[in-house]
């Protein structure tokens, strides 16, 4: 995903002028060579400032430029907070906060570097839009639309190595729209960023073992949320779930909750997420969501219950 | 200001008065100005709270109506204790601390990618010199080459506790630690217009620059300066006569 995003920004700097990336002393090296090469005065490296980061953001939105900071999940939102609070979101300026290893991802790395509630503490903030890309394509089609919208977007990203998932989806990636991204008729799982492999493996084995055709939702747009598109959904389908890598505290889990309220929804729905708790916990990633709970056996077996 | 301070409480009159000769200097002095008035530089008031020193001078400029002013913090009108981004010549919304000078760093380098003659101007506060963030963008303006940026700190020795040197004694003196940094940095008296303008006026251009002014938070107003209070309070009616009264009594001396 970090390749597909320095690849892509380095096409929009060429479409568009005054385009800047802002990095807080990380980088996607190699994948960034071609933007730096050619607009050496556009790639800046403050450091390790990520306050400075945020608002010299705000200063080259203020003159009319598109500007991207750059870092680890964790250091783009909850170092900087009041920065990005105040400094893009309430000015709401067309300022994208890069966060890269959103979730668990840096999954050796310990709960200092898990943005395990990000979605929670940025999507509380007025103006802010938050876009979670599950593969590489859509982390192009989604770098597309921070380069063109007019306000504050958070872009999560995961780290390296996803496969593509949505290279024959029936739906095109369109911002503040669900997307589906795999056909199916009883039952729906919907999700967003990396997780989406573990979803679609599930949606596979549930086709295999019980008969049922799983549709597959990325809900790539987490905020403002698809609400139109949630309800059909929960119309639709005798089942729904909800996977995600994140707290369920301000997630997307308990936003389609609430929607199903809302809605009188008839069917059934079950949501996974991370605990609401620090693991203090190393391996892969995928030992990183069993530890939180989120075990394909377990949601497997949750799923086909109903 | 005064006549303002009748209209609503808990606002900073000292804080105001501390930098009001800073950010006339800047405005009428230092920024360059078209035949139209529309001036191509920038101010920033990173210490947001002094925001009636900067309401009085776009108001003279014809930028803000009197209006406005007369209506300071009353439902229904623009003008809060605080610059709030969006209104007629506030380039960003301040009052919380330490955001302006990493701004300012953003407006001029976006200046100087773009070979724009602009140069951005920033009012801190010296409390504001104890927020990290402030130091982050100190650590990297010169190394951006930000030649175009000029930084004015109201070193009035008052934070909302008690007197600043006296909270951090090993802080002083300033000038010092800012030119360790790479600016160029001097400190002046910051009610004197002709120094504070010299100052900037006769810089190298080779760094950013840094003017370190010495104030008196509340200048002026006998009973205000250098009393901490004067941080959140409005005078009372007599108080407000004393302080008419001081100010014309200078203005005729």
């Amino acid at each position: 995903m970090r390749d597909t995003f320095a690849r892509t920004l380095y096409q929009v700097a060429k479409k568009q002028p005054n385009v800047f990336i802002v990095v807080a002393d990380i980088s996607p090296a190699g994948s960034m060579a071609p933007f730096r090469d050619e607009f050496p005065n556009q790639f800046i490296n403050v450091g390790v400032a990520e306050q400075t980061m945020i608002s010299l953001c705000a200063g080259l939105a203020l003159r009319g430029c598109r500007a991207f900071a750059y870092t680890i999940a964790t250091f783009s939102i909850y170092r900087p907070f009041e920065q990005v609070r105040v400094d893009l979101c309430y000015q709401n300026l067309p300022v994208t906060v890069v966060g890269i290893g959103g979730g668990v991802s840096y999954s050796t790395l310990g709960g200092t570097h898990h943005a395990q509630e990000d979605i929670a503490v940025v999507g509380a903030i007025p103006n802010m839009a938050v876009l979670a890309p599950c593969d590489p394509l859509e982390t192009e089609a989604a770098t597309w639309v921070c380069a063109e919208r007019n306000g504050p977007t958070y872009l999560r990203l995961g780290k390296a190595g996803e496969p593509n998932l949505t290279t024959d989806a029936p739906e095109p990636f369109e911002f503040g729209k669900v997307r589906l991204i795999r056909e199916g008729k009883d039952v729906c799982i919907i999700s967003y960023g990396p997780i989406m492999k573990m979803a679609w493996e599930i949606a596979e084995r549930i086709e295999r073992e019980q008969g049922r055709t799983v549709a597959l939702v990325s809900a790539h747009t987490v905020k403002p949320l698809d609400r139109v598109g949630v309800k059909r959904i929960l119309d639709r389908f005798e089942t729904v779930a909800v996977i995600e890598e994140h707290s369920p505290r301000g997630s997307l889990g308990g936003e389609v909750k609430q929607l199903a309220w809302d809605a009188s929804a008839k069917c059934r729905l079950v949501t996974f997420s991370l605990r609401d708790a620090f693991i203090h916990q190393f391996g892969s990633q995928r030992d990183m969501w069993t530890a939180h709970g989120l075990d394909p056996e377990i949601i497997y077996q949750s799923i086909v219950a109903g | 200001m005064l006549d303002i301070s009748q209209t609503v409480t808990a606002l900073h009159l000292a804080g105001a008065f501390s930098c009001l000769e800073i950010v006339d200097c800047i405005y009428y002095g230092l920024m360059r100005r078209d035949q139209s008035g529309d001036s191509r530089d920038t101010f920033l008031l990173s210490k947001g709270h002094g925001s009636l020193a900067q309401y009085v001078v776009l108001e003279d400029l014809g930028i803000l109506p009197r209006e406005q002013l007369d209506n300071f913090c009353r439902p229904g009108y623009l003008l809060g204790t605080h610059p709030d981004f969006g209104i007629p010549g506030i380039e960003a919304a301040t009052g919380s601390l330490g955001h302006g000078l990493p701004i300012a760093v953003g407006m001029a380098l976006a200046d100087k990618v773009q070979s724009a003659d602009r140069t951005v101007y920033v009012v801190l506060s010296d409390g504001e010199l104890q927020e990290g963030s402030t130091w982050e963008a100190m650590m990297l303006a010169p190394s951006l080459g930000l030649r175009n940026l000029v930084a004015v700190v109201d070193l009035n020795d008052f934070q909302s506790l008690g007197r600043t040197s006296e909270i951090f004694p090993n802080f002083y003196p300033v000038v010092d630690k800012v030119q360790a940094f790479g600016w160029e940095a001097v400190e002046v008296d910051g009610h004197d217009q002709q120094t504070i303008f010299n100052a900037v006026s006769s810089r190298s251009g080779n760094a950013p620059m840094m003017i370190i002014a010495r104030t008196i938070k509340g200048k002026g107003v006998s009973y205000m300066e250098n009393v901490p209070i004067w941080h959140y309070r409005s005078p009372s009616p007599e108080e407000y006569q004393q302080a008419l009264a001081e100010l014309s009594g200078e203005e005729e001396a």
